[in-house]
């Protein structure tokens, strides 16, 4: 192969009917990256109301802004053609979307199907040569990773980048595209909305959220005894709802609610990022965990290094 | 139908560790099955008890090591494993998505399956990537972060729902033969009976070298390069608050009530 344009291709998102945020984020990881390879940033938006997102994608830094009409809602085998013709034409050195649940559904089928190398789920961001930085073990260390190519497929973590969202003067231009339906084998029938319940945990004040280090359904009393204590709500990490020991409705997180209550105590969580993307606007974070490495601390305004089974019940104690 | 599992034993790090160059010290590492992989055993295990599937293989790219974690699986019922390992791969420090889907690809070539059920994600890594870039290599469907499915093997399709963001589920069909990455909560996965983990030790595992699946060395090397690891710079301004329990736990009573919690009125 021969070697690529120095320019940056952005593949933004939407869902039902709107770009959503990360698209913005997008937009300022891409321009700083062809503000290091001295090229241009394309941006694409791919099905649905084109014309507005297009309109939308628009932002300061951006070069050109494909449209492609093709499809309404994301079919990620529509993305695959689109983003793989949209590559043959801008001959990108880097191609960048977000590491959201759909980008994760096209994303590595194209970087296979070009024989690209990928590395998803980028903190960080060092051109030439490229070094991109991503967490492993949960979040517990960083790694630099070296791309030895001149070409690379990024996806980039949602909330890294500040979003961009002073309006460019991009030239917008619709870009035709034959799908081939011979190559679309799976199709979107609708969505649905889950997580209801009897308690509104975005509404509370005060959350005591219970994770994993609670070990067993029958220690979550304990959890309960202190809400009941506090006059808090009790929320939960996701392997907690995983295992029926509470209601879906009771999840925080990326695929749970978004919630800021005026206190947080997160008790033997982790804080994975897809569970701090739903509690990091909480006014004051305390984290009870065992682990001072634990990833919750970098977001605790208040921390107790120690055994939840020690301090929860000294600490219901306390306010009775 | 036949189902593929791919299965990885993932590397659990303890709570207070040491960076040794370009990895963590040994001491403070252990091992496990990835979480997500136990939920696609528990799902395939499923489509057996339930006559769908006739066979449930699984495949693993790691060392010998990590054979405990393969009897698990088979333990929990799967009925015979595959594991793909040399020296190039255990020379390479980053076993990229590239490699493993190169390297899991030459399994199912093989095998063949209807079906192949990886987890969203390895605990460790956390590519995300592998089942998704793996179907692309296969020339098969997919469907990413999958937390339920029905499977219609007469007329040839998956129903899934797909899990997004923000508590939203997509409703999708795909054509099989597919790949679905499974997310954990779609079923309970079960603990191995003795009578499993007596069974597993009689199953066949089977260790292949890539060369025998037709992968060179220069797939396994892949294009990423790890030169740095560190823990995070944290920017953490928590107070931590310390002493016993006790002290600890006033302390923090303290904080709480300057807040408004637990008072009364
Ligand atoms: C696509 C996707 C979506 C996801 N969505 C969500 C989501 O919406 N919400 C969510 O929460 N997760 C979500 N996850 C899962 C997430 O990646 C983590 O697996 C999960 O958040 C971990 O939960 P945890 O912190 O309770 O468990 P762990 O990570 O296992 O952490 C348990 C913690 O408890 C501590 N501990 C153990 N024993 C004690 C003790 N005796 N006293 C004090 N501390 C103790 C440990 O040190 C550890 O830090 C999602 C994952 C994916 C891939
Ligand atoms: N070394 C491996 N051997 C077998 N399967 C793997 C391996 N690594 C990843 N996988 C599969 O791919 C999924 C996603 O992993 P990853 O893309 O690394 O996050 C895992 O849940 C496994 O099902």
């Amino acid at each position: 192969m021969s070697a690529p344009s120095p320019d940056v291709l952005a593949i933004a998102e939407h869902r039902r009917g709107d770009l959503r945020d990360v698209s913005d984020q997008l937009v300022t990881a891409g321009s700083e990256l062809a503000g290091a390879t001295g090229g241009d940033l394309h941006v694409a938006v791919v099905s649905g109301d084109v014309e507005a997102f297009g309109r939308k994608a628009n932002r300061e830094g951006v070069d050109v802004v494909h449209t492609v009409a093709d499809g309404e809602e994301f079919n990620h085998d529509v993305y695959v053609q689109a983003v793989e013709a949209l590559v043959e034409e801008v001959d990108p050195r880097y191609l960048l979307a977000p590491n959201s649940v759909n980008g994760l559904d096209y994303v590595p089928a194209v970087a296979r199907r070009l024989a690209l190398p990928l590395v998803t789920d980028v903190v960080d961001i060092e051109a030439e040569p490229l070094v991109a930085t991503r967490e492993m073990y949960g979040g517990k260390v960083e790694t630099e990773i070296e791309v030895a190519d001149d070409r690379a497929v990024l996806t980039i973590r949602a909330g890294e980048w500040p979003a961009t969202t002073d309006t460019g003067d991009a030239s917008v231009e619709p870009f035709e595209l034959e799908i081939d339906e011979s190559r679309v084998g799976s199709s979107v029938n609708g969505f649905e909305e889950v997580g209801g319940g009897d308690v509104d945990i975005t509404e509370a004040d005060v959350l005591v959220s219970v994770g994993r280090g609670i070990d067993d359904e029958e220690n979550l009393e304990l959890i309960h005894d202190l809400a009941d204590a506090l006059g808090a709500t009790v929320s939960a990490s996701r392997p907690i709802v995983d295992a029926g020991w509470l209601e879906k409705g009771r999840q925080v997180g990326q695929s749970g609610k978004v919630v800021t209550p005026d206190v947080y105590i997160a008790v033997g969580i982790s804080g994975a990022v897809q569970h701090v993307a739903g509690m990091k606007g909480s006014e004051t974070i305390v984290a009870i965990n065992t682990d001072p490495s634990a990833p919750i601390m970098d977001i605790a305004d208040y921390a107790i290094h120690d055994d939840l089974f020690e301090v929860v019940p000294a600490l219901i104690e306390e306010f009775e | 139908m036949k189902v593929l599992v791919a299965v990885t034993e993932v590397t659990t790090v303890d709570d207070e560790f040491e960076i040794d160059g370009l990895a963590i010290d040994d001491r403070y590492l252990g091992a496990d099955m990835n979480e997500w992989d136990e939920y696609a055993v528990e799902e395939a295990v499923q489509l057996a008890e339930d006559g769908v599937a006739d066979e449930v293989v699984t495949a693993t790219v790691g060392p010998e090591e990590a054979e405990e974690t393969i009897r698990q699986a088979l333990a929990k019922g799967a009925d015979r494993a595959i594991r793909v390992w040399d020296d190039d791969c255990a020379a390479a420090d980053l076993l990229d998505v590239g490699a493993k889907t190169a390297l899991l690809a030459g399994v199912v070539a093989r095998e063949e399956p209807d079906l192949v059920l990886t987890g969203v994600q390895s605990g460790d890594a956390g590519f995300m990537a592998t089942g998704v870039s793996l179907a692309a290599d296969v020339g098969c469907q997919w469907a990413a972060v999958v937390n339920d499915l029905e499977l219609s093997p007469e007329e040839g399709t998956a129903d899934v729902r797909r899990e997004l963001e923000g508590g939203v589920e997509e409703l999708t069909t795909v054509e099989l033969p597919a790949v679905l990455t499974i997310q954990t909560g779609i079923n309970e996965p079960r603990y191995a009976s003795l009578r499993g983990i007596r069974s597993a030790q009689s199953k066949e595992l089977e260790h292949v070298t890539p060369g025998e699946l037709g992968i060179e060395p220069a797939t396994i090397e892949g294009a990423l390069r790890l030169i740095g690891m560190a823990e995070p710079d944290v920017e953490s301004e928590a107070t931590v608050l310390e002493g016993s329990a006790e002290e600890s736990a006033a302390e923090l009573a303290a904080v709480l009530r300057e807040r408004g919690v637990g008072v009364e009125g």
